[in-house]
């Protein structure tokens, strides 16, 4: 036998026999999802100290992308029988994910089969409420949720003589002036248009988006938000957007720069910026509620949520389930949600995890930063504000950014392009009815 | 006397096609077969719930307004990436063939851009056209010219034909310089001592002797444009602001994996392939007519 040979057989059979004897360790429990950058990496310290505190099981997070991607990755590895155990969806895929009936496992009821300790009791209503149930069972477990808020550049409202943060819009639009008069590139930009300016502003003045409780009833809704004081809406942004009081920056979070390099003096999006905007902005900064219309409304609703939360699939051994309820409990546990709540501008989803915060004093020596919870709890959500559940909704999403987008090119009128949007996001709605056979 | 040549009955001519012949089936029939399959049938996203529905899919495409517009977008498109990277190529490749000194590097230089991938050129003239940050749009707006291809839907068209067209001007040229090349000096030289002019050579000598290399440049571009530009249209503009950039090929996948619709999206695949099909064989059947080899 050559020299090569004696070596490399040994080698070989080694390196099996390591490989095989670590394996039989924990069972693992995958995790698909979707935060990149520093949330990737605190995701990545939650299932690691999960892991230190048992060595039963073994939570393994794997990054898939953008959420769209993330979602698509799922179904696919669903339909070929390599589906992970969880999976972080965003809330426009809540209703695709629903109608799986056979491939969805609705966590309150994985958690009973598993017999662990689960109280409904203990989350904040304005959280799950987008995913129970109209029978109030909870259907996936929320993790990331946040709210949007207005952001706004003190040192810019100093220099340009805005004395108090605008509560109603017509306060914006003189905020804005003063900020354009001052010098500035633009008064406020958004982000998420289609969350923020649409869904949220429908929640934020209890307007319905669409019929059947907005979609929570059935899946024969139709869309709503084509009415007058939305279109309305549009055509004061289109209008303002001649003077730069608003400009467009895109349809995600891709004008957060605008913001932070003091282009523009106020910007509304996620309260889970705050991250970000405490890194790169090198002024002071707050957050406060979004503004609202005094003549709709004589004072705001209640906001919507949006983010993510985590579903669990089907197809799965039993004693890999009790893992992931363990898991789940865990991620639900006051100090982690604490943790995770300050550390990233998500909300917190508990009540203990709120109230330790406060304990902590989090929010005094961080003024502002309660602002998204107290927005999400400021009333008990009515049918038009506890959330909404319209199928393809990813689909409806860019159909009304690509309306909105219309708009704010000039293109067509506020009212035209609200109208186009609900039309092309009826038919959307109708092939998911087809194909989802209710 | 002729020699016939007689090779024996052997399984090794089998054996040696087998590999390609298996990867085809694998990657290219078997999924071309799954996508005729699922463009009859309407189903939820994770395939639970399945009802097959004959043509229907492809009858509510051809209702759709949006899916029109994109038939109408794909063919601006690939007209123009088609006609700009031959023409482009074209001229470099007549300049090149002239060229005595310095002939090896201008050539290099002129082809590298065919090895780059779509993605990064399509990342790389995005950021240089970047309304905030792009080195092009500054110089544009020191003209006074707005470039802001995230709300213009015609210059989110233009940059995506100019970073689909730059890639393939190197593929072309490469091409055009080859069949100038195989072009016979003496008849050029003839044409010139009866008089011709350089473009009056170029005209009636030059370009008729090229045919069969451009309807051949023709053929792959048109296939180009209409498949192999998704990367770039993916990284540059997703589809466009209002759908301005959503050609066929991207529609595809933004309606089958971010809408979820996997029967309308096989469908559009069907159709793609129906139309390439077509294209390919008129243009054998009619326009090679014309070519004179």
């Amino acid at each position: 036998m050559s020299i090569f040979k004696k070596l490399f057989v040994p080698a070989v059979l080694a390196a099996v026999a390591s490989s095989t004897g670590l394996a039989s360790a924990a069972t693992e429990v995958q995790w698909w999802h979707a935060m990149g950058g520093t949330n990737g990496e605190r995701v990545n310290k939650i299932a690691a100290d999960f892991n230190a505190t048992q060595s039963e099981y073994k939570v393994v997070p794997t990054f898939k992308g953008n959420y769209t991607e993330t979602m698509t990755a799922a179904i696919a590895a669903f339909r070929a029988k390599k589906q992970p155990h969880i999976v972080q969806v965003f809330e426009v895929g809540t209703a695709t994910m629903m109608a799986a009936k056979g491939a969805v496992y609705p966590v309150e009821q994985m958690m009973k089969d598993a017999g662990e300790p689960f109280d409904k009791s203990q989350y904040l209503p304005a959280v799950i409420s987008y995913y129970q149930t109209s029978g109030g069972e909870l259907l996936s477990m929320p993790f990331n949720s946040s709210t949007p808020v207005l952001w706004y550049n003190a040192d810019a409202f100093k220099k340009a003589g805005v004395a108090s943060v605008p509560k109603t819009w017509p306060e914006m639009k003189t905020a804005s002036e003063k900020l354009v008069a001052a010098g500035y590139k633009c008064g406020f930009s958004f982000g998420w248009q289609s969350w923020v300016m649409v869904e949220n502003f429908s929640a934020w003045h209890n307007l319905p988006m669409g019929t059947e409780e907005n979609g929570f009833k059935g899946t024969n809704t139709i869309f709503e938000f084509d009415n007058d004081i939305v279109k309305t809406h549009m055509a004061n942004l289109q209008d303002w957007s001649k003077n730069k009081l608003f400009v467009y920056g895109g349809r995600r979070g891709d004008s957060l720069s605008m913001f932070t390099n003091g282009e523009c003096g106020m910007w509304m999006n996620s309260s889970a910026y705050y991250g970000s905007i405490k890194k790169q902005a090198k002024f002071e900064f707050g957050q406060s509620m979004l503004p609202f219309y005094p003549n709709v409304i004589k004072s705001p609703q209640n906001s919507i949520i949006g983010g993510a939360t985590l579903w669990v699939l089907k197809g799965k051994k039993a004693d890999e389930y009790k893992g992931v309820a363990q898991f789940m409990n865990y991620l639900s546990s006051p100090e982690v949600q604490a943790w995770w709540h300050q550390e990233t501008g998500y909300v917190p989803i508990t009540t203990p995890a709120y109230e330790l915060s406060k304990k902590q004093g989090f929010y005094k020596s961080n003024p502002g930063t309660d602002t998204a919870i107290k927005q999400l709890s400021l009333n008990t959500p009515t049918p038009n504000s506890r959330g909404i559940r319209f199928g393809n909704f990813v689909q409806i999403r860019d159909v009304i950014n690509e309306e909105m987008e219309a708009i704010w090119s000039g293109d067509k009128t506020g009212a035209a392009g609200m109208d186009e949007a609900a039309k092309r996001g009826d038919v959307l709605l109708r092939k998911f009815e087809r194909a989802n056979g209710s | 006397m002729l020699k016939n040549v007689h090779f024996g009955p052997s399984v090794l001519p089998f054996l040696l096609v087998a590999p390609q012949i298996i990867v085809t089936i694998i990657f290219f029939i078997w999924p071309a077969g799954q996508a005729l399959y699922q463009s009859l049938l309407i189903q939820d996203a994770f395939g639970l719930k399945t009802e097959f529905v004959w043509l229907e899919n492809f009858g509510i495409l051809f209702s759709e307004e949006q899916y029109r517009n994109s038939f109408g977008r794909t063919v601006v498109f690939s007209s123009l990436v088609a006609i700009l990277s031959m023409s482009f190529a074209l001229i470099l490749a007549v300049l090149a063939d002239r060229v005595i000194k310095g002939a090896g590097t201008y050539r290099t230089f002129l082809i590298w851009p065919y090895a780059v991938a779509p993605v990064t050129a399509g990342a790389l003239w995005v950021f240089m056209f970047d309304p905030t940050l792009g080195i092009v749009t500054y110089g544009l707006s020191a003209m006074g010219y707005d470039w802001n291809h995230k709300l213009n839907g015609g210059e989110a068209m233009a940059l995506v034909v100019m970073a689909a067209a730059w890639k393939q001007v190197a593929y072309n040229f490469l091409f055009f310089l080859a069949g100038l090349q195989s072009i016979p000096k003496s008849l050029i030289e003839a044409a010139a001592i009866d008089g011709a002019g350089p473009v009056r050579r170029f005209r009636d000598i030059i370009f008729p002797l090229l045919s069969p290399t451009t309807f051949f440049l023709l053929v792959i571009n048109i296939v180009y444009a209409f498949f192999d530009t998704f990367g770039i249209v993916h990284v540059m503009t997703a589809g466009g602001p209002a759908g301005a950039t959503n050609i066929l090929v991207y529609k595809v996948f933004s309606d089958g994996f971010v809408g979820l619709d996997l029967g309308g999206s096989a469908a559009q695949s069907v159709i793609l392939m129906i139309i390439v099909i077509g294209l390919t064989v008129v243009q054998f059947k009619y326009v090679e007519k014309k070519v004179a080899y």
